[in-house]
């Protein structure tokens, strides 16, 4: 491809996908308001729009309009850059996931994805590995005790679960043999025994790696059960107490982004990615892979949810001895078993 | 001939040294750790420009992403504050320090120029794929990788038997 459409087709590409996320990011915070109203017996937001539909919108004008404040005794400097970095590495991991197969627009052949790295996976692990220091710093520069015990739980916490996220995902890498996450999801096609789809959580018996994956995915994006970061009850809001308006909307929409590039990640390494059903004219056989990977990726997202109107919040000693003690010995045995395995089987 | 690898290659050299020398410069902790860990980062995109992708990516990952994770960890448990600058002295130091230090690089420079029998790494000349990565790693550097492992899980318990204290009442008893 020539140098001109690769950029307007780049150029494309990521504005495309920086709408679809943060129309995404806005509509699981409606989705999130709405199912966790059902789960407690009250409809949620329905005053703005059909269904409250445009509640997001009316949130989004309202965090504009909002006073922002600036606590004295801050540390400015890290005090704005914090939600920034929080956002922006939250944002980036999007640009090397992929959702379809390639697609022929005016003749050109396209991936509809960002940027294909042959380690890809690493990228987006080490990207989002960067995303603790909006929390860490936020909460350090706050100048506030409820900040900072919010930040260094935060940190100490996701130092702790991403060797467990990390290994989870080595069994997956070996089925595969490859760090490019396009190559995991070629890996995963067809079916075994007839009908059974050949995603690694089944063919490679990677259900324990899923499980891993998910509990350390969970405790990552600081979401309940291991919200202790934020704990309201004894935190306050943890690390976001001082923020305001659309520095606050900034972690808010950080989090969600988190939670979207893990349940993206799950389903390109576990669930076969965008596999499924494929019918129709040309452009509906473009279209319908991104249908599947969008469904999982709302089926993640609704446990997500549910997970957050069901459970209750753990202590932190008890999250600390699950993910040292119970996460990562299984994590290792998981890596070792299906290392052998794929030795035997060879 | 200067090709984009180069420029790019130059202007993060740039950004690293600029981030330790800032490192040096800040009086507050935690703005030395954040500069360190841009000198992190730009190291990661010069292995990128070198062609070790692999290095890069476990660069950000272990480097920026975990190790400084944790200075900055610390940092905000001690609540470290500004670091006291002895007076004086510290002209010498700039007068003598500064040759010093250009003098003793460029003649590290030579050396290794000169007497090593290789040249400069051309960008991309690096075997830095995984899959050529780990058959080094595993099968040729076996021992020195496994002593390695050793020796630092040997520093991470003497840390804990000097940060544990064997008769905690005694530690009471002087708080």
């Amino acid at each position: 491809m020539n140098i001109v459409p690769f950029i307007i087709f780049a150029v494309i590409k990521i504005a495309l996908a920086l709408f679809v996320l943060l129309t995404a990011v806005a509509y699981t915070v409606w989705l999130e308001r709405k199912v966790v109203g059902r789960i407690q017996n009250r409809w949620g937001p329905t005053r703005v729009g059909p269904f409250g539909l445009l509640q997001p919108a009316a949130d989004g004008v309202k965090f504009i309009f909002k006073e922002d404040l600036t606590p004295p005794h801050v540390y400015k400097p890290l005090y704005i850059a914090a939600p920034i970095i929080a956002v922006v590495f939250a944002l980036t991991s999007i640009a090397l996931i992929p959702v379809g197969n390639d697609v022929t627009v005016l003749g050109y052949t396209i991936p509809l994805q960002i940027a294909d790295v042959n380690i890809g996976l690493l990228i987006v692990l080490g990207i989002t590995s960067l995303g603790v220091y909006g929390i860490a710093l936020s909460g350090w520069s706050s100048n506030s005790k409820y900040s900072l015990l919010g930040g260094l739980r935060a940190s100490a916490q996701m130092i702790s679960y991403e060797i467990a996220l990390g290994l989870s995902l080595v069994g997956v890498l070996i089925l595969a043999g490859s760090l490019s996450l396009r190559e995991i999801v070629e890996a995963q096609s067809g079916h075994f025994f007839g009908f059974i789809p050949n995603w690694n959580i089944f063919h490679g018996l990677q259900i324990v790696g899923f499980f891993v994956y998910i509990m350390a995915a969970y405790a990552e994006t600081n979401r309940i059960p291991f919200d202790l970061p934020e704990a309201e009850t004894e935190l306050v809001a943890g690390y976001h107490t001082e923020y305001s308006a659309m520095k606050f909307a900034m972690f808010f929409m950080a989090e969600y982004a988190n939670m979207i590039t893990v349940a993206c990640l799950a389903s390109l390494l576990f669930l076969g990615g965008w596999s499924g059903p494929v019918v129709g004219p040309p452009i509906v056989r473009a279209l319908l892979p991104v249908l599947w990977f969008s469904l999982r990726i709302f089926i993640f997202l609704f446990i997500y949810i549910w997970v957050r109107g069901t459970l209750p919040r753990f202590r932190y000693d008890q999250l600390m001895s699950f993910g040292w003690k119970f996460l990562l010995p299984l994590a290792i045995a998981n890596l070792v078993i299906t290392a052998l395995v794929v030795v035997l089987v060879n | 001939m200067i090709s984009v690898h180069l420029i790019i290659f130059l202007i993060f050299g740039a950004v690293c040294v600029a981030g330790a020398i800032n490192l040096l410069a800040q009086t507050h902790p935690i703005n030395s750790a954040l500069s360190l860990v841009v000198v992190m980062g730009a190291l990661a995109v010069e292995y990128l420009l070198l062609g070790a992708e692999f290095v890069a990516a476990v660069q950000v990952i272990v480097y920026a992403g975990a190790i400084m994770v944790l200075f900055v960890f610390v940092i905000m448990l001690l609540n470290a504050g500004k670091e006291e600058r002895t007076k004086g002295g510290s002209y010498v130091a700039m007068i003598v320090g500064i040759p010093g230090m250009l003098a003793g690089s460029v003649l590290v420079a030579w050396v290794l120029l000169t007497h090593s029998g290789t040249n400069s790494v051309a960008a991309g000349a690096l075997p830095g794929s995984p899959t050529q990565l780990a058959p080094l790693l595993f099968h040729e550097f076996l021992l020195p990788f496994e002593v390695t492992s050793i020796l630092v899980l040997v520093a991470i318990m003497g840390a804990v038997v000097l940060a544990s204290h064997p008769n905690a009442d005694q530690k009471k008893e002087k708080a």
